[in-house]
């Protein structure tokens, strides 16, 4: 019954949109539906990396904790954005928590599981972790614009 | 529509009127005319402002023009004279040359979306946009602001982004660079919001304002979009000195930042837009 509700969704998301249908049916085997209430972690900095997350509706921050600063925010993640690529990338651990800042909605995917199927069929890791590679740059991009800091007094 | 300054290098002597304080170091100030009237400005046009005794410098006007009484200007305290500036209070006096320079496209943005990139004080020259676009509303498909400040603490006109939200005429994505732990809005730099903003990029005019460095970043994720070059404008700035072409020191290329623009279609500058040497 999920797979059927989920099927579509994943389909038209950006993020799978190409993909073949052996592949996305991968896919949809490996997928849930998840939600989290404002405050509450998606996941913590340190633990085991074993999901990524399509969000749906809603607002994650992923965060970091300074002693004496409290919580650091470093960037909000949105509806149709992807979250966590922990899971692809020994030692699949956290590097940041995640916590939703408003009730969201997300798509969560067995990284664990993924993992297995892209070592048996390439094809599907290469697909994947070209599309990891373009949310990476995109975010790499927009770390080395926020360490500009652009707004910042230059006198 | 804006007509020619009479006497271009003479200021006029304007009385503050207000002080608004927006932020830790920027201000707005509310000008009105010690003697006579305030010449018709448009949307992007700028004056030179002068404090008596320290310096002129090219402050871009950040008020209403459908309420021509009086002057808006907000300004961020970061040199001598905008310094001298911030000490200044109700009832001083400051001298006013313009208004100088292009506008806005908001007559050609008619029929179509409009996308209004705004970084830091860059709202600023924007908001008089805004407030044509907001009195004219109809006059336009999509409109759609994306505002980028460095932290919360950092955001311009607060009550004017409640109100334009509140009125669901424009939609508004606001973020900033370093989050707080209160903030529950977006936290990222400025080009992570142009990928969804709701606008057809094929029919769109963008209106792009802040810190150059923020600009190019913004005209290129504009352009990965799939916005054509001839549909960006931007404001830019440099060494303006005169404010009328006179004096070369804001020379851009084969143009000068204060007489062609500040104002410009990106197409038109766009072999020396970020070029190093210029």
């Amino acid at each position: 019954m999920i797979k059927k509700t989920l099927e579509p969704i994943l389909v038209e998301h950006e993020f799978f949109k190409g993909l073949a249908k052996k592949h996305l049916d991968i896919i949809v085997g490996c997928a849930k539906n998840v939600r989290f209430e404002a405050g509450q972690f998606v996941f913590r900095e340190g633990e085991d990396a074993n999901e990524f997350f399509i969000v749906r509706s809603g607002k994650i921050s992923l965060e970091t904790f300074a002693p004496g600063r409290g919580a650091i925010i470093i960037q909000t993640i949105n509806a149709d954005d992807v979250l966590g690529w922990s899971w692809l990338f020994p030692p699949y651990k956290r590097h940041f928590d995640a916590r939703a800042l408003l009730q969201t909605r997300a798509i969560s995917l067995d990284g664990a599981c993924l993992r297995g199927k892209c070592e048996k069929d390439h094809d599907l890791g290469y697909e994947l972790m070209k599309r990891f590679a373009d949310i990476m740059v995109n975010r790499l991009q927009a770390t080395r614009m926020q360490l500009l800091d652009v707004y910042g007094n230059s006198k | 529509m804006a007509g020619p300054v009479m006497e271009p290098m003479l200021p006029k002597s304007f009385l503050i009127s207000a002080v608004r304080k927006e932020t830790p170091d920027t201000f707005t100030f509310e000008l009105a005319p010690a003697n006579g009237g305030i010449a018709p400005y448009g949307p992007g046009q700028f004056n030179m402002l002068y404090v008596f005794g320290v310096g002129e410098i090219p402050i871009s006007i950040s008020g209403d023009p459908r309420k021509p009484q009086t002057l808006a200007h907000t300004t961020r305290a970061v040199g001598p004279v905008t310094k001298a500036m911030s000490r200044l209070g109700r009832g001083d006096s400051l001298g006013v040359r313009g208004p100088y320079g292009t506008q806005w496209p908001v007559a050609e943005a008619a029929g179509r979306d409009v996308v209004l990139v705004a970084g830091g004080i860059g709202l600023a020259p924007l908001r008089p946009a805004i407030y044509h676009i907001m009195a004219n509303r109809d006059h336009y498909r999509n409109c759609v602001l994306l505002y980028g400040a460095r932290t919360p603490q950092d955001i311009l006109f607060r009550k004017d982004l409640a109100q334009w939200r509140a009125s669901t005429d424009i939609e508004i994505h606001v973020t900033v660079d370093r989050g707080i732990p209160c903030w529950r809005e977006n936290v990222g730099v400025i080009t992570t919001l142009i990928p969804k903003a709701p606008f057809d990029k094929l029919n769109t005019v963008a209106m792009v304002c802040g810190p150059e460095v923020m600009m190019r970043f913004t005209v290129m994720e504009l352009l990965q979009r799939g916005v054509p070059p001839q549909s960006i404008y931007m404001s830019m700035e440099r060494n303006m000195k005169c404010g009328v072409g006179f004096c070369g020191h804001c020379q851009h290329g084969p143009t000068f930042i204060c007489k062609n623009g500040p104002v410009f279609r990106y197409d038109l500058i766009e072999e020396w837009f970020a070029k190093r040497e210029i």
